[in-house]
């Protein structure tokens, strides 16, 4: 019964998120609000998904950058041979998400620890490579990218990229949220404690793994599809940019991996911080920022966020009784 | 077009720039190889050491190997403290200490990329001295004498090192520590102790390394990135923790790199070292002249 | 008696060999394991034991030799399908899922291996509870594994191999370690849960244990057999007591 309650309060949250989004592009007229807030939406979907796997499974997966590039380049791709819509671009990606996370996972899943990660690197750069390559979508040099007239009701065509990034994060979550509550989450995080335990206790590690890498590939691909249209220009190495999966990495890990909230929370922690800081100092601080916030987390707060809000909350159940 | 001048001088080249991917390794090859580190910062210590050799040769004049060289006793203490700080807060309480390991070391090359920034801003640096600019000549193939310099110092750099890690009490003691710490503690030496040492010596390594590094080529704060795939690449192609194997798959990356370059450009040149790496962790994780994963 | 000759084998282990570099470590070792039988497996160390069985739960391929379970070939199978097929096993050092207690460790099993799946949060919670009522850890469901006593994890992880529902239950050294009191009780509870039809391999040093517990046993030295036979019998083996005393 408390489950059926909390979901529904779960998504009663998700709509009046969503509806709070809609009507503040309907009212704010600044342009600038929506340019950082998408920045920091799109971060909170690219957590979320890096957690699916990072941090329900424990395998630390550097491929984000690789994933969030190849759904620009869908994007890139999509524009510029079919002129395909912005539902579409974003669809796309999700599926070339999905297969690459695939592939990616059948090569690479049956490394552990360190080995997976750097086989993630790995994969990065090679693809980076590829892309860079490929004179259709530009090659090194980037492409330039037209953005069509904007869908009503939307004033700007970045308001929309807004509450399409708003809806990303709420398929995010709610799918984060859903793993973590079943039996594919209760696997994972068998994965995670014992590997070999898992196994033998009859969970099919490589298969869940696998699937853990196909869907937080898809939402990772799918946030990356509307970045195309919102900076209007691509190049393989900002597309890449190992800075998309080191803050994907460090945001789950200082909001805490052990409940879906801990990502959403670490993004929009070092988000907010990040876009404050990028405008008032620079935009070196805001990588110091993210390296230092991450080395202090993983020192003293292991746990992350969510692991110091438990912590103080037993504290004062302690105390209380 | 090709040709087998052509050829030739891509492995020539290959081979001295092996040597010197080796000597950038090596350091690496005993942090992860044999002490299984999740040394992700190593490139961005290298990184920190060529600013460092940068600095001195800039400021005062000295020679850039005569800097590597005056560097590497704060490189040996930085080696001390950040294992002394990565053994008490992971490898002391166990669980999960490889995932977080990992972000740990990531957060610190960002850490040192951006001081680097802050400091030299984003600019190329480089050093001088009489032997760079010049370049050897051996009928069309033209040799850079920095690269002949950076290969002899690089040799010389992997050979001491092996005999160090082969001839004395305390080199034995590192490469025992990483087969089996319960005989070593038997033998009444702490592992941590020499962990530890391994790691400084490790660290220091990159004095020179750096100072070769900046050699070579002008760096810049985010070269790190490009030999996280090189150094890794040569560690696991080597067989984790062999000497000779680092040397031997440093040639190999070098050459391999050095004929793509030729045949195909400069644009591919970044994936080689990481398609290496793919191709062996797939393959043949246990390396070239290794035992064990 | 001719009943239970004829009766299939259970397990059956045909020409099974290990190796790893140049060492083997299980050198053609054939045995049929009977239903509803109580098996000791000896050894001094290093002799095979563990890897044996980590041939027959699937955490190692054999090199050669076949393993059958209930008739079907299963040495290409992994490890997670044996398990559904009825074989579980403990750990010589415990490998509980730490993050969590001890009835969602046994939920992980429950998930995975049963057709419980589809039952509800209740009838899950009602399983759980009645393994852990028979491996006497009914107090302890809700604890973190991190807090367990050695002997509580050891119980927990042959009540985590329970929630498999198997047919066959390797315990690999589930006394290790233990005390005189508490070996007794880990006993006991092996041979409660031989006596509810469920075929039972013992891996143990702790000889009083495997002599009261076993209806067969074998011995294995540098990977293969030695002895087979009544504890009494290989007891009485010299190549067993040379093995054990040494040389």
């Amino acid at each position: 019964m408390k489950s059926k309650s909390t979901g529904v309060r779960f998504w009663i949250g998700a709509i009046l998120f969503l509806a709070a989004m809609l009507a503040a592009t309907q009212v704010i007229r600044n342009e600038y609000p929506f340019f950082a807030g998408y920045i920091i939406l799109q971060f909170v979907v690219l957590a979320v998904a890096w957690s699916i796997l990072g941090g329900y499974a424990g395998y630390v997966n550097f491929g984000t950058s690789a994933f969030f590039g190849m759904g620009v380049y869908t994007a890139v791709f999509l524009v510029k041979a079919t002129g395909a819509p912005l539902a579409v671009q974003i669809a796309a990606a999700a599926g070339v998400g999905a297969l690459l996370g695939f592939a990616v996972g059948l090569l690479t899943l049956r490394m552990q620890g360190i080995f997976f990660s750097i086989a993630t690197i790995a994969l990065t750069i090679i693809i980076e490579t590829t892309v860079t390559n490929w004179r259709f979508v530009g090659g090194a040099a980037g492409i330039q990218i037209q953005r069509p007239p904007v869908t009503p009701p939307f004033d700007t065509y970045v308001q929309m990229l807004f509450f399409v990034q708003a809806l990303l994060v709420v398929l995010a979550v709610a799918i984060a949220r859903y793993i973590q509550r079943s039996w594919i989450g209760r696997g994972l995080q068998a994965i995670k404690d014992d590997e070999l335990a898992a196994e033998c206790t009859g969970v099919p590690t490589l298969r869940l793994k696998l699937l853990a890498c196909v869907i937080s590939g898809a939402l990772m691909c799918a946030a990356g599809a509307p970045a195309a249209m919102y900076f209007q220009y691509a190049d393989p190495s900002s597309a890449f940019n190992l800075n998309y999966s080191v803050s994907a990495l460090a945001m789950s890990l200082i909001g805490g991996t052990a409940h879906w909230a801990g990502p959403v929370l670490g993004a929009i922690l070092l988000g907010v911080t990040q876009q404050f800081l990028a405008v008032t100092i620079s935009s070196e601080v805001n990588v110091l920022i993210l390296g230092i916030m991450l080395v202090l987390f993983v020192v003293a707060a292991p746990e992350g966020l969510i692991g110091l809000i438990r912590k103080i909350g037993n504290w004062r159940a302690g105390r209380a009784t | 077009m090709f040709s087998f001048d052509l050829l030739l001088g891509a492995i020539v080249l290959g081979t001295l720039l092996g040597c010197f991917y080796a000597a950038v390794s090596i350091g690496l090859s005993v942090s992860f190889g044999l002490l299984d580190v999740p040394h992700v910062a190593h490139p961005a210590f290298l990184v920190l050491a060529s600013y460092g050799v940068y600095l001195l040769n800039d400021r005062y004049e000295v020679d850039p190997l005569l800097a590597g060289l005056l560097i590497t006793p704060l490189f040996f203490l930085l080696g001390l403290f950040v294992y002394r700080l990565y053994h008490e807060t992971f490898e002391r309480r166990g669980t999960d200490a490889a995932v977080r390991g990992i972000a740990f070391f990531f957060g610190v090359a960002f850490i040192v990329e951006v001081l680097i920034v802050l400091q030299f801003g984003v600019d190329q640096r480089s050093v001088t001295a009489s032997y760079i600019g010049r370049s050897w000549r051996i009928g069309d193939l033209r040799i850079p004498i920095r690269q002949l310099v950076a290969f002899a110092v690089a040799l010389s750099l992997t050979i001491l090192l092996t005999l160090y890690l082969s001839k004395t009490f305390m080199g034995r003691a590192i490469r025992a520590v990483a087969q089996d710490q319960e005989a070593l503690r038997l033998m009444g030496a702490n592992p941590v102790r020499v962990k530890q040492w391994a790691f400084g010596i490790a660290t220091a390594v990159l004095g020179i390394a750096g100072a070769l590094l900046i050699i070579v080529a002008p760096v810049e704060p985010m070269l790190d990135r490009a030999y996280i795939g090189r150094t890794f690449c040569v560690v696991v192609l080597a067989g984790l923790g062999s000497m000779t194997g680092t040397l031997i798959a440093g040639i190999i990356l070098g050459v391999a790199e050095s004929i793509v370059l030729t045949m195909f450009g400069a644009s591919w040149a970044p994936a080689i070292a990481f398609a290496m790496l793919l191709g062996v962790l797939a393959v043949r994780p246990q390396g070239l002249l290794g035992r064990r994963l | 008696m001719a009943v239970a000759e004829s009766a299939s084998p259970l397990l059956r282990i045909n020409a099974v060999t290990k190796r790893f570099g140049g060492f083997v470590a299980v050198n053609n070792v054939s045995v049929d394991i009977r239903p509803g039988e109580r098996f000791g497996l000896i050894g001094p160390n290093g002799s095979g034991k563990t890897t044996l069985i980590n041939c027959i739960s699937g955490a190692f391929r054999t090199e050669a030799g076949t393993v059958m379970f209930r008739g079907d070939d299963i040495s290409r199978l992994p490890a997670h399908m044996r398990t559904r097929r009825g074989i579980a096993r403990s750990f010589q050092i415990p490998r509980p899922f730490r993050s969590m207690t001890v009835a969602e460790n046994l939920l992980v099993a429950l998930d995975f291996t049963s057709l419980h799946g589809f039952a509800s949060a209740v009838q899950r919670r009602d399983i759980v509870m009645s393994i852990l009522m028979r491996t006497g850890l009914a107090l302890k469901a809700d604890v973190p594994t991190g807090n367990l006593s050695q002997v509580e994890l050891r119980k927990m992880e042959l009540a985590r191999a329970m929630a498999t529902h198997p047919k066959l239950l390797i315990s690999d050294e589930a006394m290790a370690g233990l005390a005189g009191s508490e070996v007794d009780e880990v006993l006991d509870l092996l041979m409660k849960l031989a006596s509810e039809d469920i075929t039972i391999i013992m891996i143990e040093h702790i000889m009083q244990a495997v002599m009261r517990f076993s209806e067969r046993v074998m011995c294995l030295d540098a990977g293969k057999i030695i002895a087979i036979g009544t504890p009494a019998e290989v007891m009485a083996n010299k190549r067993v007591q040379e093995a054990y005393l040494g040389t």
